[in-house]
């Protein structure tokens, strides 16, 4: 199912038009209706899961426990993944050294699996967990993975349970990240715990608690690694924390509240009343010099050099951003409740910002862009070296929240919603380019027609 | 004299003589190699279409005084006993042939047999020879009863036939002698097969005729011998009774019958083996191995009969068995043949034969069931049958079906795009190569001896023969050429003139072939009726020749660059050209089926001529008064706009393609300025009956079943006629609708346009009309949904490029608006309610001539033709686009895909002159081609997705 999209032109004011994104091409995996596809309901949680592996095959989960193998090339759907009886909630690709890559997955049955995605068989399985996985850590260099619930488990290849550590909280673990000399960090609730693994030469493995970070005032909601020294958390009050990855300090913290543009314009039009999770930090991304954090509906780059805020779109959606990724360049992307996804480019200029288009939501937010304008030129002024986000383009095809979406560079790009649609994007141009090859080749091959 | 002057340089039917008697007209060759050849700058005849068309072209002038209603096949035999008399028609219904004299004419058709039936002993043989007769063939005109006929003249052995021989003959009997005289290739290729068959079936049923007579003879001879034996033993040695004497002179009698018709077993089974001259002859090769295999197994079985005397003894009782097996039919009939003293039951026992046979008017006759077994009897009427429906209509009908046919199967990797029936095409093809075998052997069969090419009025029929410009083209011509010139002095040497001298005197008569006609008179004749076809008097009609027209390019670019590809290809598929039949008459057969009745056999059944081919009588009167103002095609206008596409300067870009689909194909330059929308003189008088036509028709269809309102998405594939219906609605719409241009564009270029209204009646009628332009449209409509009253999804974008939606007042209906809103950017948006489109701009010219809401087309299937030619058109420009290497992948290593970009836009613009809108339209096109060549359909029809494509550009709201 191959879909061609070109970017949206963006009209300001039906004068200016900004720059045309390049063409990209979508394709999108309704099989047999759409519905029985990817079944993503309570829109608002993860419950769709990509896992990205090979380069041409990508993994997808959804409500159901099923998870299927797609071609990025094609768009085929390669394999069933049949076993899980209920909503996946981690997946993740396992390469243990010989080349041979495996997915595990975690189900709220509290089961835990291992398949084979060339055959779609199900290698290994652990039933009757304590408590359903909420996260995956794989640790390729150590040949063990940990899978985090409200118990922390470390497993080896053969899925032998090497250590476990009781229920941290009620909360259960919320992120698992892996920093340099063998160390993880768990975010647990407000805190974040760091762990030492140590390999014995029995290959049992230690789990040592070194330090608990508790500068958050709030749940912590991402974590990430953001280069080799440094990782970041963002919690649910809008704090953002850098930490040192070696003495796991905290390096810096950057609140990031919206008040200065709160006030009464954003009121009026608003019909929806706002929500408490407002501020709170549902996604970040880093590519080891920015990290873009999804704060409500916004988009904020903070620069870990500067240590500053770079850039930010205070509503670059109409509902929460609830997945975000650093392309090069400076160009980012963003998915929203709102069922867009929207690119938008770093710009020196500080141009007046331009409204979103309608996206999700848009029905209920008129007359707002006209009105938007007024607070974002004033924050621009305020700080000097401050830029702007540009939307460059948008993909509009989702009739659901689009949860998650993964990039194949040049190959295309995989959103995921909860309308049960998986959507591949990919640039029309290539594609077209693609069979031209393929035409001629199979002409050749013919011998003509 | 020249009657049909037609081809120069291209083979087969060119001259027709007439024959002595005014109204029988054969078809014979004059040499015309002779000739100097031609000025190489001349327009090749074929394609200069004559200037003033002759007012008596009407080819439905001569219609009226016919006594039948339409044509029909006439079978007939000269009975030894009765003389000439009519044993059947196809189709039977007696009402076909109305008033009309059957007697009479077959006396008629009878008496111009003047093929070689030669019988009897021929001197300087002993034995009695069986002649071979080739079949001849005559066309004959009875001018006063206004009725023309094909006459097949062949004969069937029989045994108990004067000379063993018994003619008949079938004729095709018309009212319009031109469509026999153009159509003469084919039917005569048609009743060729039926003759053969019904031969063949003779011959296996003659040889068993001789079996069982050698039986009774043999039989008859052991008695006898007995019998002189006794007598001679009892009767002194030396003195011979008179009964001894009448005994041995009936002995050698017997012996001599014996002699007699073991040499005529052993003629019919040698009767494969002889060099046939007829250039129609075909046979199958299973019943041709099968009847030898029968004769030669008897033809042993009598030779070694090398002492009759032991005959009683020789005949097994297993062999005899086999023999009843295979004549399970013979024996009810001959029951009462008992003055012969044959004697047949069901365990065959011989009988005496009497020394003196019966007299002749004693005897009955074998039918002509009986004459050929009982399976080729009907494998003969069933070929008979689709003959006749393959010819019906008028020769403007049969000549635009051919026309389009050609053009199609010179264009099969794009048909899928607008051609709805590619199906009965197929099936079409099996048709008519079925009947080369008698009982339905397979296909791969038959073994066609001689093929004929058919050719139906101007040579520019021909698409693939005139490719063929390379020498194995001209040497495959000239074969053929030879082929039928070989016929012509077949026909022409036939010892005919008793017949028609009586013919002659019988009938001194009539105008229509009379010799007082001079040849450039008949010659002007021949060309105006070639030319009619194309170029037919009817202010709408001057939109079909372009087909014609677009052949030009063809050799144009033939004589450049082609002649390395030319090839053997060619030779065959100009040979190949076996017979078409009408789609019409076979894709209505289609639909009979699918509805479950049983397939329409019975000519009863079929539904006479649409009338959309058959356009009304009166209105062609009308204009036939004055056929000068028929706007006139220089044929030079054509030139340039083709010559603009002929790209020569990338040999590469045409390695992989064959010739036949090379740059200048067919349909691809623009429209020649002749071939604008015409501005008829008559429009109007024809118009308003027209259009009260549509009205009726488009009510019946809105009051009707959803069915009758929209055919499509209905599961069962969408019938010609059904998109004739569309025809009408969609030209209603582009008359009503100012915008109608612009919705044809996103339709045509692949943006999905959603028809919005509340009745559905009316969003279902515009749907029905729009789908006519839904590039790729699936067998049966997928990609179109007629009504829709729920909100759609991407997938249904993807799924769906014609939408009907329902519009909602309530709450619920917001959903569905809100869907529109959301896709707004992929989507055009036409409200049938208020009469508005919301789409993209569309400023190009491409579309203008197909959707010109001041046109003058006034018939929906005149519309739904002048469409069909110019979606054709589109299709044949976007396979040129899509198969041009250049213009997809870079010809030197170095170069980018800008520059492959800019190639294709310089293409699109400076060579095929379209703007940037038109240019979507056939990348789209071009897409979908490459999409379906690369994955070809599967039986499940959308399995292989077409792209989806958007370029967002600002929507603008449209208003009438």
């Amino acid at each position: 199912f191959i879909y061609f999209s070109f970017f949206e032109r963006k009209t300001v004011q039906g004068q200016r038009a900004s720059r045309v994104h390049k063409s990209d091409v979508l394709l999108g995996f309704p099989t047999e209706g759409g519905v029985e596809t990817i079944p993503l309901r309570g829109a608002g949680s993860r419950g769709a899961l990509i896992a990205f592996f090979l380069s041409s095959r990508f993994a997808s989960a959804g409500d159901d426990g099923l998870v299927l193998v797609w071609s990025v090339e094609t768009g085929e759907r390669l394999q069933e993944l049949r076993g899980h009886a209920q909503q996946i909630t981690a997946i993740s690709t396992f390469s243990c050294g010989d080349g041979f890559t495996s997915l595990i997955t975690a189900s709220s049955d509290r089961s835990l699996s291992l398949w084979d995605p060339d055959t779609g068989n199900r290698v290994q399985t652990i039933s009757d967990l304590q408590s359903s996985v909420k996260c995956l850590l794989v640790l390729e260099r150590l040949s063990v993975w940990l899978s985090g619930g409200e118990e922390l488990c470390v497993w080896d290849k053969d899925f032998q349970l090497l250590c476990h550590r009781q229920k941290h909280s009620d909360t259960g673990i919320a992120a698992l990240v892996e920093l340099p000399k063998n160390c993880v960090a768990v975010a647990v609730d407000k805190e974040i715990v760091i762990y030492r693994l140590t390999l014995s030469s029995d290959s049992s493995v230690l789990l040592d608690e070194i330090t608990r970070c508790s500068d958050h005032h709030d749940q912590i909601r991402a974590l990430i690694n953001v280069n080799d020294g440094t990782f970041a958390s963002g919690s649910h009050a809008g704090e953002l924390i850098l930490w040192d990855s070696a003495n796991f300090r905290n390096v810096a913290y950057e609140h990031i509240l919206w008040e200065e543009s709160q006030p009464s314009s954003q009121m009026e039009i608003r019909l929806a009343t706002p929500k408490p999770s407002e501020m709170s930090i549902q996604h970040l991304t880093s590519n080891g010099r920015l990290i873009l954090a999804a704060v409500g509906s916004g988009l904020y780059v903070y620069d870990i050099v500067t240590k500053a805020v770079v850039a930010y779109r205070r509503a670059a959606h109409d509902s929460n951003v609830l997945h975000t990724m650093l392309l090069s360049d400076g160009e980012l992307m963003s998915c929203s409740e709102d069922g867009s996804v929207r690119m938008w480019e770093i710009q020196d200029l500080p141009l007046a910002a331009e409204p979103a288009s309608a996206g999700f939501f848009g029905m209920w937010t008129f007359g707002r862009s006209s009105k938007q304008l007024g607070p974002q030129s004033k924050k621009a002024l305020e700080i000097p070296n401050l830029r702007t986000l540009e939307l460059t383009g948008d993909l509009i095809g989702h009739s659901g929240a689009v949860q998650m979406f993964l990039s194949f560079r040049e190959k295309g790009l995989v959103t995921c919603s909860t309308d049960h649609l998986l959507i591949l994007w990919k640039d029309g141009e290539r594609q077209s380019r693609l069979r031209s090859q393929a035409l001629f080749q199979k002409l050749e091959e013919n011998g003509g027609l | 004299m020249t009657v049909c002057a037609s081809a120069a340089s291209h083979a087969s039917l060119s001259n027709n003589t007439m024959i002595g008697s005014p109204d029988v007209v054969a078809f014979t060759k004059e040499d015309e190699y002779g000739q100097a050849s031609q000025d190489p700058l001349d327009l090749p005849e074929e394609f200069s279409i004559p200037l003033y068309p002759l007012a008596d072209s009407n080819p439905w002038a001569k219609t009226s005084y016919a006594k039948f209603t339409k044509d029909f096949i006439l079978i007939s035999e000269f009975s030894e006993q009765v003389g000439p008399q009519p044993l059947l028609t196809i189709p039977g219904d007696p009402k076909v042939c109305g008033t009309f004299d059957l007697n009479y004419f077959s006396l008629r058709i009878m008496s111009v047999d003047y093929q070689a039936s030669f019988v009897g002993h021929p001197p300087g043989t002993g034995y009695p020879r069986l002649s071979f007769v080739e079949d001849s063939r005559v066309v004959l005109g009875d001018s006063k009863e206004g009725a023309f006929a094909y006459v097949h003249h062949f004969t069937l052995y029989d045994l108990e036939a004067r000379g063993f021989v018994r003619p008949f003959c079938m004729a095709y009997v018309a009212a319009d002698e031109k469509k026999i005289m153009l159509q003469f290739q084919e039917l005569s290729l048609r009743f060729s097969q039926a003759s053969e068959c019904l031969k063949a079936g003779n011959r296996r049923a003659f040889a068993k005729e001789l079996q069982r007579k050698l039986q009774d003879l043999e039989y008859t001879h052991s008695v006898l011998q007995r019998e002189e034996g006794l007598q001679r033993e009892a009767g002194p040695q030396c003195v011979y009774s008179a009964h001894a004497v009448e005994k041995a002179n009936e002995l050698a009698n017997v012996e001599k019958s014996i002699y007699e018709h073991r040499d005529l077993l052993k003629q019919i089974s040698a009767y494969h083996r002889r060099p046939r001259r007829d250039p129609h002859a075909v046979s199958c090769q299973k019943c041709m191995t099968e009847c030898l295999r029968e004769c030669e197994e008897l033809l042993d079985k009598y030779a070694k009969l090398a002492n009759p005397l032991g005959y009683s003894q020789r005949v097994p009782k297993g062999e005899g068995d086999e023999i009843q097996s295979d004549e399970n039919r013979g024996e009810e009939e001959v029951d009462e043949d008992d003055d012969e003293g044959i004697k047949r039951r069901p365990s065959y026992t011989p009988q005496l034969i009497k020394a003196k046979s019966a007299k002749c008017f004693d005897k009955r006759l074998k039918t002509l069931q009986e004459l050929c077994e009982e399976n080729f009897y009907e494998a003969t009427v069933e070929l008979l049958k689709e003959t006749e429906r393959s010819f019906r209509g008028d020769l403007c009908y049969l000549y635009t079906r051919r026309l389009d046919k050609s053009l199609r199967r010179n264009q099969k990797i794009v048909n899928f795009l607008f051609e709805a029936d590619l199906t009965d095409d197929v099936e079409d093809e099996a048709e008519t190569l079925r009947p080369f075998c008698a009982v339905n052997h397979a296909i791969d069969n038959y073994m066609h001896l001689n093929p004929p090419h058919i050719v139906l009025g101007s040579e520019a029929l021909e698409l693939n023969g005139l490719k063929s410009q390379g020498p194995l083209g001209l040497a495959c011509k000239a074969a053929t050429t030879q082929e039928l010139g070989l016929l012509g002095s077949h026909l022409d040497s036939s010892p005919s003139d008793q017949t028609l001298e009586t013919q002659e005197s019988s009938e001194g008569t009539k105008e229509s072939f009379s010799s007082d006609k001079s040849g450039t008179d008949q010659t002007e004749k021949q060309e105006s009726l070639a030319s009619i076809n194309t170029e037919g008097p009817d202010p709408d009609s001057d939109l079909t020749p372009e087909p014609d027209q677009n052949t030009y390019p063809e050799r144009e670019s033939s004589s450049e660059d082609m002649e390395t590809t030319a090839g053997e290809d060619d030779c065959d598929t100009g040979q190949d050209q076996t017979p078409v039949s009408l789609l019409e008459v076979v894709s209505e057969l289609e639909a009979r089926k699918d509805g479950g009745c049983e397939v329409g056999m019975h000519s009863e059944l079929l539904v006479p001529m649409d009338t959309a081919c058959c356009m009304a009588q009166e209105g062609f009167l009308y204009e036939a008064a004055d056929p000068d103002a028929v706007p006139c095609l220089s044929p030079n206008s054509t030139l340039n706009p083709s010559k603009v596409l002929v790209v020569n300067q990338e040999p590469h870009a045409l390695h992989p393609i064959q010739d036949e689909y090379t740059v200048g194909s067919p349909c691809s330059e623009s429209p020649p300025p002749g071939l604008e929308l015409p501005v008829g003189v008559f429009g109007d008088a024809v118009s308003r009956s027209s259009m009260e036509d549509g009205l009726e028709c488009t009510m019946s269809a809105s009051t009707g079943s959803d069915r009758a309102a929209s055919p499509l998405g209905y599961g069962g594939s969408v019938t010609l006629r059904q998109r004739k219906k569309a025809g009408q609605g969609a030209l209603r719409f582009v008359r009503q609708y100012s915008f109608a241009v612009q919705a044809l564009w996103c339709l045509l270029s692949g943006r999905t346009l959603v028809v919005l209204g509340a009745d559905e009646g009316r969003v279902r009628r515009l749907v029905s009309a729009l789908a006519l332009f839904v590039p790729n449209p699936g067998k049966s409509g997928e990609r179109v949904q007629p009504w829709l009253s729920c909100p759609f999804t991407l997938v249904d974008l993807h799924r769906w490029k014609l939408i009907g939606l329902q519009r909602v007042a309530s709450p619920a209906g917001s959903s569905a608006l809100y869907s529109l809103s959301r896709y707004s950017r992929y989507i055009s948006i036409l409200d049938a309610d208020m009469k508005t489109l919301r789409c993209p701009q569309y400023r190009g010219q491409l579309l203008a001539n197909m959707a010109d809401h001041r046109t003058y087309i006034r018939r929906g299937s005149t519309y739904f033709l002048h469409l069909q030619s110019a979606l054709c058109r589109l299709a044949a420009r976007a396979f040129l686009l899509t198969f041009t290497h250049h213009l997809h992948l870079p010809v030197s290593p170095t170069e980018g895909p800008e520059a492959v970009e800019a190639r294709r836009r310089g293409f699109l613009q400076e060579q095929l002159g379209l703007d940037e809108e038109d240019g979507q339209i056939l990348l789209y096109l071009s897409r979908l081609i490459a999409q379906r060549y690369l994955q070809p359909a599967n039986s499940d029809g959308c399995a292989a997705v077409p792209c989806f494509s958007f370029n967002y550009v600002t929507s603008v709201l449209y208003k009438i």
